[in-house]
């Protein structure tokens, strides 16, 4: 069994295996939308390898951190604007 | 077309739209031709588009002062992606000496009926929080805007084409005679009067102007919305970009309506390619994290680079060329090009219908240029 | 700035940069791989690529490392979550890769209209998958590979839409008969999908749902239908990542990075391998990456050795290139509305307008958001015939402290 990881996606407590984005997380929390756009519309993960910039949440207060490049750290927390 | 063009206007920059505007206006023909296929891909979408009253000289705030009255009551009828906001400057002051500038620079403004505010140390962090601790005051402008430009000039052609100018797009001129401009196919076109508006390009058609490319470099940033107010300029910028032939950078940081953060400002000679000199970006943006701590951990987007049209004095050409009655210059506007556009058409409609101007047109004469050049020689 | 020098620096660890690095390294020289992902193997073998460095490796790997810039002659600069560093080299191999291009249609910006490619990235990085209906559709062999991959991995169901032609298909299929390694990959990969319904002449032309994905209008041989689903999969080819090579001098010609036999870029010094110099697949990656990793590494005879493998897998690519073209019927997919910049929310309607990608995104924005046009400059491409190109410094957003610390040199 991999090792599981516990952290927080809008203050909701998550645990997803070690090695996990930051939008597993997200998905497992069941969030699919990870920002506003500058309209306001829902946006969630397109590309999926760190070039579209759709999937960008905060991570520990740091704005605009593409959730799909990042891995989950213990006791992360992940704020989306959706 | 019907009759004689009465005004023919070389570059579609935000100098040449407002001339545009201004003399359609006026009920006079007009014709614009620029070398690019849209208005304002030049020097216009590299500014800062800051309007800004600027007290370098008298005759620098004259026409500054008397520019941004104009765009303020033209403001209003804006398009909105125009995103014009008056955000007001702040004149920063790390020092005794430089709160004395400051202090200087408030008389010099109260002069010309501006608003200006002298900041002590708390009242500076109370308009902008996020700057570093220690510094000593400020001065706040808030009759100073932003606008942006690419827009601006857009919105002007379009006023002027509403009168019945007529712009056509990818028309470099190759050569001025009189009366007329010859495109790069050879095709000639005739005016009463021609107006070079090609800013930092001017003297490809007339070598006699003496004006120099300086090359300024920004930055942007991703979106921080509210982390700052003001266009927060440094006190020091006087000394750095009004200073000798030597590479210069200053802080210069302006909040765009988006919430993200256009960093400036440097100045260089002699590099005629648009390339980014990374040297220079860096100081720059050390120079600025100095100003500004939080920013040293924000990403910047884009780097870029523009060109503007220096002159010897720091004061732009507007006028009748000596000896050319029918070539009338309105270029080399330095870093205020974009301010002191729609003053720049004013003077020139006034001058063609023979008005009397609102300021006095002398100093801005193109007749400097020769002189100048009389005197080098 | 720390400073880091090495004989070869390989940018990017997929197959080529792994290549690369490796012939390298055989040549006796000190080599350098670095990549931004969280480990080595880049698109195909994404979270595997431990699998694919030979053991123990003979050069060293550092990932999460983003190069955003060149810094000044023989040096990149780099920033990683330690900080800033400037990479110097007498060498350099650039293997960067390709990303998907996304054409516009109405609803593609909802929340679970995701790339193919990039499904599979995000299922690989742990999105789970099971259970949810998925449709992939675009172009080109790559649904094919993500459709087995998501079956493997617990999706429900599945359905393909492949805009080319059947006969088109047909025909790319025939001529596999002279590879028969190809062929043989093709039937294992159809029989991996035994079930799955693969159409052709079939394209999505809308998404719909409140707040996310719900049902999508398909466009098939049959005519107009809806499916409805969890996730659309979308991607319609594939387009070279040459910004950081654009960065460096190098000459970029219709889209790619141009190089000589040798893999050499127009910069003396600088080589290219793998997607970024022309979309061909895994096998043109490696030995591309292995060409310009001999030649980096000064062993001109192995590099020639490349040469004719090289001559026939480009010429498969060239075979994919146009069994998969994109149909002009793609152009229509997106209305007035329907957005194409997603960063700065800019209409096609809008962008349209203008005569020139410099002149659309000076105007209205598009492409100056936070993926600095990566996304609506191919679709641009496409749909308005423009040259959308993006030399300006970083080639990916970069911490203003790294981009301030280049005058330590
Ligand atoms: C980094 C930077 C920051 C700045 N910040 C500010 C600021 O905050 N506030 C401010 O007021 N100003 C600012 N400026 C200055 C301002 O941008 C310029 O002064 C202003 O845009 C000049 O406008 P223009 O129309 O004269 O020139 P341009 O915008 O350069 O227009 C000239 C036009 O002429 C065309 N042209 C040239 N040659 C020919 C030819 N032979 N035939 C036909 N067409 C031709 C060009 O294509 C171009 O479109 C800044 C400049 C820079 C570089
Ligand atoms: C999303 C996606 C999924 C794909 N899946 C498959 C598949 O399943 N099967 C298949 O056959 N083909 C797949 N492909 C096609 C794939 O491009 C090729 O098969 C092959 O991986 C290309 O190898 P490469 O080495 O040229 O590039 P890549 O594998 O793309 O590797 C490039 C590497 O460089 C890194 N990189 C880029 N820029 C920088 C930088 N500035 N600094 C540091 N690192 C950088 C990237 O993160 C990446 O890891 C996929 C392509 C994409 C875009
Ligand atoms: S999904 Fe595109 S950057 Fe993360």
């Amino acid at each position: 069994m991999p090792e599981r990881i516990a952290l927080h996606v809008n203050g909701r407590h998550v645990e997803v295996d070690r090695g996990s984005t930051v939008l597993a997380a997200l998905a497992v929390a069941g969030v699919a939308i990870c920002r506003r756009s500058v309209q306001g519309e829902p946006r969630g993960a397109l590309c999926g390898i760190g070039v579209c910039f759709e999937c960008r949440v905060t991570i520990d207060g740091v704005a605009h951190r593409r959730s799909c490049q990042i891995l989950c750290r213990e006791a992360m927390e992940v704020r989306t604007d959706g | 077309m019907s009759g004689r063009t009465d005004v023919l206007i070389v570059g579609g920059g935000i100098v040449g739209a407002a001339c545009a505007a201004a003399c359609a206006q006026a009920g006079l023909t007009v014709a614009l031709v620029e070398a690019d296929l849209a208005v304002g891909m030049d020097a216009t979408a590299a500014g800062m588009g800051q309007i800004v009253a600027m007290d370098g000289s008298p005759a620098e705030l004259a026409l500054t002062r008397y520019s941004q009255r104009l765009w303020d009551d033209l403001a209003r009828s804006l398009p909105e992606d125009c995103e014009y906001e008056r955000c007001g400057t702040l004149w920063i002051a790390a020092d005794d000496d430089e709160m004395e500038e400051a202090a200087r620079k408030a008389t010099r403004y109260h002069e010309h009926a501006l608003q200006a505010e002298l900041l002590e140390q708390r009242d500076l962090y109370a308009l902008e929080p996020a700057l570093r601790p220690g510094l000593a005051g400020g001065l706040c402008v808030p009759g100073d805007s932003i606008l942006y430009a690419p827009r601006a000039a857009a919105a002007l052609l379009a006023e002027a084409e509403r009168h019945g100018a007529r712009a056509l797009f990818g028309c470099r001129v190759r050569a001025l005679h009189e009366g007329e401009v010859e495109l790069d196919d050879g095709a000639r076109m005739a005016a009463r009067t021609v107006v070079l508006a090609t800013g930092a390009r001017a003297a490809e058609l007339i070598p006699e102007l003496p004006i120099r490319p300086r090359t300024g470099h920004l930055v942007i940033t991703e979106r921080y919305p509210a982390l700052v107010r003001h266009q927060l300029v440094e006190l020091g910028y006087v000394k750095s970009a009004h200073g000798t032939d030597a590479d210069s950078v200053a802080f210069n940081l302006q909040p765009r309506p988006t919430g993200q953060l256009l960093i400036g400002s440097s100045r260089q000679y002699g590099r005629a390619d648009p390339a980014v000199d990374r040297v220079i970006v860096a100081r720059m943006l050390k120079r600025a994290i100095a100003y500004l701590p939080v920013l040293h951990g924000l990403d910047a987007l884009r780097v870029w680079t523009g060109q503007r049209a220096a002159t010897l004095d720091g004061l732009p050409y507007i006028g009748p060329c000596p000896g050319r009655a029918w070539l009338f210059v309105a270029a080399g506007h330095e870093g205020l090009g974009i301010t002191a556009a729609l003053a720049t058409a004013r003077l020139l409609s006034d001058h063609l219908l023979g008005r009397a101007p609102e300021i006095a047109p002398e100093p801005y004469s193109p007749a400097r240029a020769w002189l100048e050049t009389v005197v080098r020689a | 700035m720390a400073e880091r020098r090495t004989e070869v620096l390989v940018i990017g660890a997929g197959p080529a940069g792994l290549a690369a690095a490796a012939a390298a390294a055989a040549c006796g020289r000190r080599v350098l791989l670095v990549d931004d992902n969280a480990d080595p193997g880049g698109q195909i073998w994404r979270g595997e690529g431990r699998a694919h460095l030979a053991v123990p490796a003979r050069f060293e790997v550092r990932c999460g490392v983003r190069v955003v810039d060149a810094c000044g002659a023989s040096a990149v600069l780099a920033e990683s979550a330690g900080g800033v560093e400037r990479l110097t080299f007498d060498r350099l191999v650039l293997a960067t890769g390709a990303r998907e291009r996304f054409l516009p249609f109405p609803g593609w910006t909802l929340p679970n209209v995701v790339g193919a490619g990039g499904l599979q990235a995000m299922v690989k990085g742990g999105v789970p998958i099971a259970g949810k209906r998925v449709v992939i559709a675009g172009s080109g062999p790559l649904l094919l590979a993500v459709a087995a991959y998501l079956r493997s991995r617990g999706a429900r169901s599945l359905l393909i839409a492949e805009q080319t032609g059947r006969l088109r298909l047909a025909r790319f299929v025939l001529g596999l008969a002279g590879a028969p390694q190809r062929l043989r990959q093709t039937l294992e990969l159809r029989r991996a999908l035994a079930g799955v319904p693969l159409l052709t002449d079939a394209w999505p032309l809308s998404a719909h749902g409140a707040g996310r994905l719900e049902e999508i209008r398909l466009r098939t041989r049959r005519g107009e239908r809806g499916e409805r689903c969890d996730l659309l999969a979308c991607g319609f080819g594939l387009v070279p990542n040459t910004e950081l090579a654009a960065l460096l001098g190098c000459r970029v010609e219709a889209g790619c990075v141009a190089v000589d036999e040798h893999q050499a870029t127009s910069v003396a010094g600088v080589y290219a391998a793998g997607e970024m110099t022309g979309i061909g697949g895994l096998d043109l990656s490696r030995i591309e990456g292995e060409i310009a990793g001999y030649a980096a590494g000064g062993d001109e005879r192995k590099a020639r050795a490349g040469l004719g493998p090289r001559r026939r897998a480009r010429r498969f690519a060239r075979a994919l290139e146009r069994a998969f073209a994109l149909r002009e019927e793609l152009r229509e997919l997106p209305d007035a509305r329907t957005l194409l910049c997603r960063c700065e929310d800019v209409s096609v309607g809008r962008a349209a307008r203008y005569p020139s990608w410099r002149a659309a995104k000076l105007h209205t924005r598009c492409g100056m958001g936070a993926c600095q046009g990566r996304i609506c400059g191919a679709a641009a491409a496409f749909l308005f015939g423009w040259r959308c190109e993006h030399a300006r410094p970083p080639a990916s957003p970069a911490r203003i402290a790294t981009l301030a610390a280049q005058h330590e040199v």
